[in-house]
């Protein structure tokens, strides 16, 4: 695949119904190369209309969409969709087809080789977290989970540049939603693909995004910029509110441990072979919270710290060794409210 | 009823037992080829026209109001009726007379079964064939149609099963086919005959159901089966 | 045919009240009760069955393959095979449209209590209902649209089918088809065409005001 500029850019793009509605208002942004962009907002912000203009699934009214600089208008809408890979909430699979050919479904459109094909939805399949034994089945023998897998991996499957994601996530449960959105963080880490993603959930859009788009009703842009931007600086009364409480808590994960000060671990703390055990408390041990200050955030070390009876985090390093210890007021001087007011 | 029964049992032995049925141009294999021969061409017709306007209306939507509203009136239609009307008016020279009124009877079953298949298609199931670049017509075959099938079959089964019991009515006026030993039968007040007849129709019936049950086990997909 | 008109109306004016059973009046009532009476029976016997089919599923195929068989039934074999039981009456005609109508109507009940969602029903059950009046205010209500689609197709078959009963000599309007053959006139078929599918298509319109009319929430909807 040619790993060229992907960019995308909406210029004044409105979408207005014969009827007078405006879904979208005069957006203009960009989706940059190789990040994620998520579209947020309460239902009837415009957000999935925005999605839908990109591969034109709906027209714009006004304005313009440019994919490396062209205007998607001026491609053939089904050339355009069988380079952008689609992934919508609920999932969408043929149910006539075998999982594998289902993931297929575009390489056969682009006139691949059969065997090429389904050689390539099966290491798709593995590479989205699927057991290779589910190929052969029919997408009403899998999970709700697993579907919206194999619909991640049918987007995938002709190596589109540009993946939109249509609520992806809505219609399977937390703990499902949760191992999802971990794979494609991981996914996005290996294959950096240009995506918009579509979500009603803040905490979904400030997990994922690399790029949050706040809309409003009427489809109005209401701000834009990285997660932890938008939680320190909400632009207005809407977006304050649209990101709800525990803001100041949420922005903490946006801010890496490595500043938090260490001190030497104190003798209470057992460590066997260099690692953590707990607590020395009378006869028994008491549980401990660790967090790793190269990887973790400042929410992590937060974490550790309340777990721990004695209030105070241990910092262990990727192997699990005991690094040190942190106390209240190194993580004090580490928030940002104590620079910046 | 007991006796009744007994007597009916009786005339079907009768009636299977003549070796007279058996053979000849008023035999029943002579009988059944010609039920088949207007029952097949009425059918295919009417599936020639339905089924490409059903998918059609399905899938654009475009007077579906003015198709479905039709369909229902056309059941309206009594074959009888039609069926001497077409007669008094082109004469019994060719099969037409009996085709017309069995085209009529066949037609809005397997339309509005085609279109509600395609319509009652997913909503998602649609918009991710055209979000992943599939044209009008490969989002209508792939992935409309063989959701749809058990719909669009079951259309087909009804209307077929439909013709061939009322092809029967076209002894009436003269024609051949199953429905002359009934008509014949009651007649001459043969009761062996009609009750006979009758017999072979509804065994026929039975293998039309039983063949689209063999079509429908090989061309509607597992994945689809199982759904509904 | 020479010079015979497709409709004389002179005709209809002399037999629409001509005092005779042959009357056009009188088979159009004739025609209208042998029409409604199986679908009726059906219908009353369809609603227990298909609620019985759809609380024990075992009950379904059966009961589904056996509809199926008597779908098939040429309607002029089971009026001659009456006709040596009950003979040249309209029983022998309702008899059999009353099967056919079941054959429409049960699968249509069964597929109205499925269309009942689940979680519809699961509240009804907590919120305390017990199975009489969950199944009258909650579920029959909402299968109304689909027993009615069933009941608005048995009622048009029933109509077009009973003027096949004309053969063995009760078909109501079917009368005025064998009348017209036999004298080869045009005009009392045209005419029996003519009011069997206007009949239909005023019973189908009433059958579909009274759906408006059993589930207003439907009609608000599409309004909005």
């Amino acid at each position: 695949m040619n790993k060229g500029l992907r960019v995308i850019t909406f210029e004044g793009v409105t979408k207005r119904y014969p009827d007078g509605t405006v879904a979208v208002d005069n957006l203009s942004l960009d989706v940059p190369d190789g990040s994620v962009t998520v579209f947020v907002g309460p239902s009837g912000c415009g957000k999935t209309t925005s999605l839908r203009m990109i591969n034109r699934m709906i027209d714009a009214t006004e304005g313009r969409i440019r994919l490396d600089g062209r205007d998607v208008k001026e491609i053939e809408p089904a050339t355009l969709r069988r380079g952008i890979g689609y992934v919508i909430q609920q999932a969408g699979l043929f149910p006539h087809r075998r999982i594998v050919d289902n993931v297929a479904t575009v390489p056969y459109l682009l006139g691949w080789d059969k065997k090429k094909a389904r050689a390539r939805a099966m290491e798709l399949l593995e590479r989205v977290g699927l057991d290779v034994k589910l190929a052969e089945r029919y997408p009403f023998q899998l999970s709700g989970g697993q579907q919206q897998r194999v619909g991640v991996a049918r987007a995938l499957a002709a190596d589109p540049p540009v993946l939109l994601m249509d609520e992806p996530f809505s219609a399977v449960d937390p703990i499902v939603r949760m191992s999802l959105q971990d794979e494609l963080l991981r996914l996005q880490s290996e294959l950096h693909k240009t995506i918009v993603f579509v979500t009603h959930d803040i905490d979904e859009a400030i997990k994922l995004g690399d790029r949050v788009a706040v809309m409003r009703v009427g489809g109005r842009l209401a701000q834009l910029s990285d997660p932890a931007t938008l939680l320190r600086d909400p632009a207005d009364d809407f977006v304050r509110e649209f990101l709800g409480r525990d803001r100041g808590i949420r922005r903490l994960s946006f801010i890496p441990a490595r500043s938090v000060r260490l001190s030497p671990p104190p003798a209470d703390l057992v460590v066997e072979d260099g690692r953590p055990v707990g607590w020395q408390s009378g006869d028994g041990l008491q549980p401990y919270g660790s967090f790793d200050p190269e990887t973790d955030s400042l929410r992590a070390a937060l974490d550790a710290m309340l777990l721990s009876p004695n209030g105070l985090a241990v910092a262990v390093d990727g192997h699990g060794k005991v690094l040190g210890v942190a106390a209240r007021d190194a993580l004090d001087a580490a928030l940002p409210g104590a620079a910046d007011g | 009823m007991g006796a009744g029964e007994e007597g009916g049992v009786n005339w079907l032995v009768e009636f299977f037992g003549d070796p007279e049925h058996w053979s000849g141009p008023a035999g029943i294999p002579a009988r059944l080829l010609q039920h088949l021969e207007f029952s097949v061409l009425a059918f295919l017709i009417a599936a020639v026209i339905a089924v490409p306007l059903g998918l059609w209306v399905g899938h654009t939507g475009r007077g579906a109001l003015l198709v479905v509203t039709s369909a229902n009136a056309a059941r309206a239609l009594p074959t009888l009726g039609l069926l001497v009307l077409v007669v008094l008016l082109i004469g019994v020279g060719t099969v037409w007379p009996v085709l017309v009124p069995l085209i009529a009877l066949a037609v809005p079953p397997i339309l509005v079964n085609t279109y509600e298949g395609i319509r009652g298609v997913d909503a998602d199931l649609r918009d991710a064939a055209y979000g992943m670049g599939l044209r009008g017509r490969q989002v209508l075959f792939r992935a409309l149609v063989p959701v749809a099938l058990p719909l669009i079959l079951l259309g087909l089964r009804l209307a077929a099963i439909q013709v061939v019991a009322t092809a029967t009515v076209a002894a009436y006026v003269g024609l051949g086919g199953l429905g002359r030993f009934i008509i014949d039968g009651l007649a001459t007040k043969d009761y062996g005959s009609v009750f006979g007849g009758a017999v072979l129709v509804v065994l026929l019936a039975l293998a039309v159901q039983w063949a689209f049950t063999l079509v429908h086990r090989v061309v509607v997909s597992p994945g689809v089966r199982q759904v509904r | 045919m020479g010079d015979e008109p497709l409709v004389r109306w002179d005709w209809i004016a002399r037999n629409w009240d001509n005092g005779t059973p042959y009357a056009i009046k009188a088979l159009l009532e004739d025609h209208t009760v042998m029409a409604f009476l199986p679908v009726v029976f059906g219908l009353l016997i369809a609603l227990p069955l298909g609620l019985a089919c759809a609380r024990w599923r075992v009950l379904y195929q059966p009961t589904t393959g056996l509809m199926n068989v008597i779908y098939s039934l040429p309607s002029l074999a089971l009026f001659s095979i009456l006709l040596s039981v009950t003979g040249l009456t309209r029983t022998t005609v309702i008899i059999p449209l009353t099967l056919f109508s079941l054959a429409v109507l049960i699968p249509a009940v069964v597929d109205g209590m499925t269309s009942v969602p689940d979680h519809v029903r699961q509240s009804a059950v907590a919120m305390g209902f017990r199975p009489l009046r969950r199944l009258l205010q909650v579920e029959l209500p909402i299968a109304v649209p689909v027993v009615l689609a069933g009941l608005r197709v048995a009622t048009v078959s029933s109509i077009s089918l009973v003027s096949v009963g004309a053969l063995i000599g009760q078909g109501g309007l079917g009368y005025l088809f064998i009348d017209g053959w036999q004298r080869q006139f045009p005009t009392p078929i045209v005419v029996g065409i003519a009011l069997v599918t206007l009949l239909a298509l005023v019973a189908d319109l009433a059958l579909i005001l009274i759906q408006r009319w059993l589930t207003p929430w439907a009609r608000a909807r599409r309004a909005a």
